[in-house]
C-alpha cells in the first residue's frame, strides 16, 4: 500500500454504485412523487453529514452549529426565490408593491440593501458557496488560531447557532421572522412547486450529492485527509512536524460549511421555504446524530444514517409522536455507548467480515487478500469507508 | 438610545433593571454552579443539565400541590421542603445517570456531550408524558408576594429578594463543601490526578458519582428557585443550557469565583440592554460579546496558568 | 552586529531564559550554547526543568523573558511550525505517533514537503518520498512494518518510529526527551546503536537519565537543578563536581 492511495478503493466504488442504483433507479421507480420529495428533503441533510464526516470524523472537530451554514445556504436561495415571487405584479395589493410580503407587513417601504444583489441568480449561487465559507473562515480563524478546540469549540458553535436563530426571529422585517421565507414559487420562471419540477430537482440534488461525495473523497484521499486524522490523534505531533494546525482545521471547517450550505440551498428548492427552525441548536445537533448513527468515519455510512434516521423520524412522528423523542434520545445514547462507529462500523465489523470469510471460502484460496477480507487493515483514513 | 429619558428616570431604570438582572443572575449562578462542578471538576459536558433543573421545578410544583391539598396551614413553609426534595430528586437521578452513562465516557468528552443531549431529549419527553405539555405555575405563599417600595420610582419584588438570599446561601455552602470539607479535598484530588488519588485510597468512582450527584442536585435547587420567577414546561430547561455553558466557560471552567463573576456580568448586561433594545437583540448582543471575549481569552476570565 | 558576534559560531544560543508559571520559575535565567555537530545531554533530578527547556526551544511553552537564537533566528518570536521549518525537531517523552495511521503514513506526514493546506491537497507520493521513507524505516528497524497500523507496534518500536519521524524532517537540531525510557533491555541496546548512528551527522540535544548511555554519547553535559545550571562541561568534570553529586548523582 505504499503506492498513492487509490481515489476510490474497490469497496468504495461498489458502495458508490450501490448508492447510485438506489438513488437514481430504485427510489424514483418505487416511490410516488410525494415520498420521493421526502427523500429529497432527507438527502439535503446528507450534504451536512458529509461535511461532518470530514470535519468531525476525520478531523475531530465537532461543530454543533452546522445548521447555521445549512441555513445560510438555504436563506440565500430563499431570498432569490422570494424576490422573484414578489414581482410588482404579484404584490400589487401591498402598500409597497415589489417587496416581499413580510416586509410589507412589517412596514418596510423599500428593499433592504443586502437583499438587492439577490435579484441575480449568479450572485445567489456564488453567495450560497461564499457566504458560509467566509463565515466559517471567520469563526474558524478566530477560534483555531487561539487554540480553542474540543468541547469549547462545540459550545461556541452552538452559541453561534443560538445567536443566528434569535437574530433571524427578532428581525422579522428583514428575514421573515419565525415563519421564515415562505411562498416561494418559481426559479427563473420555472414553477418549482409542480410534481415534474420536484422530480427534476431530485435528480439535480443527487448529482450535486455525488459531486460532494467525490470532493470529500478527494480531500480524504489526499495527504490533507491523513493530516486531519493525525491531528485528531496527536495535535502537538502534527504541529511539531511543521504544520500550521489551525489552517488545516479552518479548511476542514470551511469545507464542511460549504457542503452544508449546498444542502440548505437544495432544501429551499425542494421544500419551497426556509425558516429558522432549520438553523438553531436543535436541528444542528440532530445533524450530528445523523452522522453519528451512520458512522462518523464513513461518507456512505453517514448518508445512509441520514436517510434512515429521517425516515424513522417521519414514520414514528406520524404514528407515535410521543415515542419519537424517546427513540431519538435513546439512539444518541446507544450510538455513543455501544456503536461509536455507527452503521458503517457495524457493517464493517460484522457483515463485511462474515461476507469476506464466505467469499474467500468460495474462492478457496485463489486470492488471499480480497477487499472485504481484511476489516481494520489499512489506516482509518484509508480503509474505514471501505464498505 | 438614552435621549428620551431624564437623568432621574435613567437612574431608576438602571436600578430596577439591575434588580431584574439580579434575579436572572440568581438562576444563572445556581444553574452554572452545578455545571461548573460537573464540567470544571470532572470535565464532563452535561447537556441535560437544564432538564435536571426542570426536574427540581416539577418537584417543587408537586410539593406545592400536596401542601395545598393536605397541609394548607403549612403552605407558607412548603418551599423549604420542596427545595430539599428537589435537591434529592435531581441529585439521585444524577447519580443514576453517572452510574449508567457518564462513567463509561470519561475519556470521550465530545461523546458525553452527545449522550447527555440524548438524555435531555428523553427527559423532556418524559416530562411531557407525565406532566403534560402545558406550563405549570406555582402559587406563591402570601409572604412572598408583592413588592417593596424603596423610593417613588423604585420597587423590588419580595420573591426576587428571597431567591437572591437563597442563592447566596447555596453558593456559600458549595464553596464550603468544595474548599473546606474533607470530601471537597477528595474531589479536588481526583480532578488533579485521578490515578494518584486512587492509589492513596480515595474511592474515585464514589467521588465521581457524588460529585455528579451534587452538581445535578444544585440544578434541582435552581429549578426550585426558577418556579418563583417563571412557569415550568418540559422544554424550559433547554432555553438556559447554552447561556449557562457560556457563563461557565466565560468564567473559566475550574473557578467558582469566575463562574459567579461571569454570571453577574452576563445577567446584568442582558438585563440592562433589554430595557433599551428588544429582548432578542439584547440577548444577541450579550451572546456576541461573550463569544467575542472568549475568542480573545479562550481560557475564560479566571484561569490558572499551568504547565501543560 | 557587535552584540551578536560572539554567538555566530553557535547553532543554538540560549540566553537569560526564564519562564514562570504563576510565580513559580520552572526555568530561571538559563543560558547555554550548543555548537554545530555537538551532542549535548541535559541531566538533572526530576522537576529540574529539563523538559520545560525543550518545550521553550520548540515553542510549546512561551518564555517569560530571555532569548533563544538558532542560526541567528530568534525562536521565541516564531510559531511552532516556523521553528520546525527553521530546522528544530523535537521528540516527546512518551511516544507521540498517530495510532490510526500506518507506519508509512506516519513517516510520510513528517516528510518535509506539502506542509501548507494547498500543498497537502496536491501532495503526491512519488518515488523520492517512497525511497526516503523506506530508507528511514530501515534505519529504525521497521522496514517490514511499513503497512501496519502504528498502534500495533510495541512501546520501543513506537519510540523508534517517532525518532524516524524526526529524522525524515532533516532537522539541523534534534531534541530527544528520554529516548530510551520504558524500553526493554534489548530495545535499549538497539536504540543506543541507532542514536549513535544518528548523532554522527546531527546536532543533538538529549535529556536522559541513563548515566552509562550519557557517558557513551555526550560531548558535553549540562546539569539542571531548580531551573538553573548547576554544572556544565565534560562528563568527567561534571561527575566530579560535589554539587552534582549531592543533588543528583549521589543517590
Amino acid at each position: 500500500m505504499t503506492d498513492n492511495p487509490r481515489f476510490l478503493s474497490r469497496g468504495e466504488l461498489l458502495a458508490m454504485a450501490v448508492l447510485a442504483l438506489l438513488l437514481v433507479v430504485i427510489l424514483p421507480l418505487a416511490l410516488d412523487i410525494f415520498r420521493l420529495n421526502l427523500v429529497a428533503k432527507y438527502l439535503t441533510y446528507a450534504f451536512v453529514a458529509i461535511g461532518l464526516v470530514l470535519c468531525w470524523g476525520n478531523g475531530g472537530i465537532l461543530s454543533l452549529g452546522q445548521g447555521v451554514f445549512f441555513g445560510l445556504g438555504g436563506y440565500c436561495m430563499a431570498m432569490f426565490l422570494k424576490l422573484e415571487a414578489s414581482s410588482v405584479e404579484n404584490t400589487k395589493i401591498q402598500s409597497t408593491p415589489g417587496i416581499p410580503d413580510f416586509m410589507d407587513w412589517n412596514q418596510l417601504t423599500a428593499l433592504p440593501f443586502f437583499w438587492q444583489p439577490f435579484h441575480s441568480l449568479v450572485f445567489t449561487i456564488v453567495a450560497i458557496l461564499v457566504v458560509p465559507a467566509l463565515f466559517a473562515f471567520i469563526i474558524g480563524a478566530a477560534m483555531f488560531k487561539r487554540r480553542v478546540g474540543g468541547v469549547y469549540f462545540a459550545i461556541i458553535t452552538q452559541a453561534v447557532a443560538a445567536i443566528l436563530t434569535i437574530l433571524i426571529i427578532g428581525q422579522q422585517g428583514y428575514t421573515g421572522g419565525i415563519n421564515g421565507i415562505t411562498d416561494l414559487r418559481t426559479l427563473k420562471g420555472w414553477d418549482i412547486r409542480t410534481d415534474g419540477a420536484k422530480f427534476i430537482l431530485y435528480f439535480v440534488e443527487v448529482v450535486l450529492l455525488f459531486g460532494c461525495i467525490l470532493a470529500a473523497q478527494f480531500i480524504r484521499r489526499s495527504k490533507l485527509g491523513r493530516i486531519l486524522v493525525a491531528m485528531r490523534e496527536k495535535e502537538d505531533r502534527v504541529r511539531f512536524s511543521g504544520y500550521n494546525v489551525a489552517n488545516f482545521k479552518i479548511f476542514a471547517f470551511c469545507a464542511a460549511a460549504v457542503f452544508a450550505a449546498v444542502g440548505g440551498a437544495m432544501f429551499t428548492l425542494e421544500v419551497g421555504f426556509m425558516s429558522p427552525s432549520f438553523v438553531g441548536i436543535v436541528p444542528s445537533i440532530e445533524m450530528v446524530i445523523y452522522t453519528a448513527v451512520g458512522g462518523r468515519l464513513s461518507i456512505f455510512g453517514a448518508i445512509y444514517g441520514t436517510l434512515l434516521v429521517n425516515w424513522a423520524k417521519t414514520s414514528f412522528s406520524e404514528t407515535f409522536p410521543e415515542l419519537w423523542l424517546f427513540g431519538l434520545g435513546a439512539l444518541f445514547i446507544a450510538v455513543v455507548l455501544a456503536f461509536p462507529n455507527g452503521l458503517a462500523g457495524i457493517w464493517r465489523d460484522h457483515v463485511q467480515a462474515r461476507l469476506g470469510r464466505l467469499l474467500s471460502r468460495l474462492r478457496a484460496g485463489s486470492t488471499k487478500t480480497g477487499w472485504a477480507a481484511r476489516p481494520g487493515a489499512g489506516s482509518v483514513a484509508d480503509g474505514a469507508a471501505a464498505e | 438610545m438614552f435621549g428620551d429619558y431624564s437623568l432621574g428616570d435613567l437612574g431608576a431604570i438602571f436600578v430596577m433593571q439591575a434588580f431584574a438582572g439580579l434575579i436572572l443572575f440568581s438562576v444563572f449562578v445556581l444553574m452554572a454552579l452545578g455545571l461548573a462542578i460537573i464540567f470544571g471538576q470532572m470535565g464532563v459536558i452535561n447537556m441535560a443539565h437544564g432538564e435536571f433543573m426542570i426536574l427540581g421545578a416539577y418537584v417543587t410544583w408537586l410539593t406545592s400541590i400536596v401542601f395545598q391539598q393536605y397541609l394548607p396551614g403549612l403552605y407558607a413553609g412548603y418551599f423549604f421542603i420542596a427545595m430539599a426534595l428537589a435537591f434529592l430528586a435531581a441529585g439521585g437521578l444524577g447519580m443514576l445517570v453517572e452510574w449508567g452513562l457518564i462513567r463509561h465516557l470519561y475519556r470521550r468528552p465530545l461523546d458525553t456531550l452527545l449522550a447527555t443531549w440524548g438524555l435531555s431529549l428523553m427527559l423532556q419527553q418524559a416530562y411531557r408524558s407525565v406532566f403534560g405539555a402545558r406550563e405549570k405555575g406555582v402559587e406563591l405563599p402570601p409572604w412572598m408576594m408583592g413588592s417593596k417600595q424603596i423610593t417613588d420610582t423604585i420597587e423590588v419584588q419580595i420573591n426576587g429578594l428571597f431567591v437572591m438570599a437563597l442563592t447566596v446561601l447555596i453558593t456559600s455552602a458549595v464553596a464550603y463543601i468544595i474548599f473546606r470539607s474533607r470530601w471537597g479535598r477528595q474531589v479536588r484530588a481526583v480532578v488533579q490526578n485521578r490515578i494518584m488519588a486512587g492509589a492513596v485510597g480515595i474511592n474515585t468512582e464514589k467521588v465521581d458519582r457524588y460529585t455528579f450527584g451534587l452538581g445535578c442536585g444544585i440544578a434541582g435547587v435552581a429549578g426550585s428557585a426558577f418556579t418563583m420567577i417563571g412557569s415550568t414546561g418540559p422544554t424550559s430547561g433547554q432555553l438556559y443550557i447554552v447561556d449557562t455553558f457560556l457563563v461557565v466557560v466565560f468564567g473559566g471552567a475550574a473557578s467558582l469565583i469566575g463562574t459567579i463573576a461571569s454570571a453577574f456580568t452576563i445577567s446584568q448586561a442582558q438585563s440592562t440592554l433589554e430595557f433599551f433594545l428588544s429582548g432578542s437583540m439584547a440577548k444577541v448582543l450579550t451572546l456576541l460579546a461573550i463569544v467575542g471575549i472568549l475568542m480573545l481569552r479562550p481560557q475564560g476570565l479566571f484561569a490558572l496558568k499551568i504547565r501543560k | 552586529m557587535t552584540i551578536g558576534f560572539h554567538q555566530k559560531d553557535f547553532l543554538l544560543a540560549v540566553e537569560g531564559l526564564t519562564v514562570s508559571f504563576d510565580g513559580f520559575k520552572a526555568v530561571n535565567d538559563l543560558s547555554f550554547y550548543v555548537d554545530e555537530n555537538e551532542i549535548r545531554v541535559i541531566i538533572g533530578p526530576n522537576g529540574a526543568g529539563k523538559t520545560t527547556v525543550l518545550d521553550l526551544i520548540c515553542g510549546k511553552t512561551e518564555a517569560t523573558s530571555g532569548s533563544i537564537r538558532f542560526r541567528g533566528q530568534e525562536l521565541t518570536r516564531m510559531t511552532e511550525n516556523q521553528i520546525v521549518e527553521a530546522g528544530v525537531g523535537r521528540k516527546f517523552q512518551t511516544p507521540s505517533i498517530y495510532d490510526d495511521l500506518t507506519v508509512f503514513e506516519n513517516l510520510e506526514i513528517s516528510y518535509p514537503r506539502g506542509r501548507s493546506v494547498v500543498g497537502a491537497l496536491a501532495f503526491r507520493r512519488d518515488a523520492a518520498v517512497r525511497e526516503r521513507v523506506e530508507a528511514i524505516a530501515e534505519m529504525i528497524f521497521l522496514k517490514d512494518r511499513l503497512d501496519i497500523n502504528a498502534d500495533l507496534l510495541s512501546h520501543g518500536q513506537k519510540q523508534w518510529l517517532e525518532i524516524g519521524m524526526l529524522l525524515i524532517q532533516e532537522p539541523a537540531l534534534l531534541m530527544l526527551d528520554e529516548p530510551v525510557a520504558g524500553m526493554s533491555v534489548s530495545e535499549r541496546i538497539k536504540t543506543a546503536e541507532l542514536l549513535k548512528r544518528i548523532i554522527k551527522n546531527h546536532t543533538v540535544l538529549v535529556i536522559e537519565h541513563d548515566m552509562k548511555f550519557v557517558e557513551d554519547i555526550a560531548h558535553k553535559v549540562t546539569v539542571l537543578h531548580q531551573g538553573q545550571i548547576l554544572s556544565e562541561g565534560k562528563m568527567e568534570k561534571v561527575k566530579a563536581d560535589p554539587k552534582v553529586i549531592e543533588v543528583y548523582l549521589g543517590h
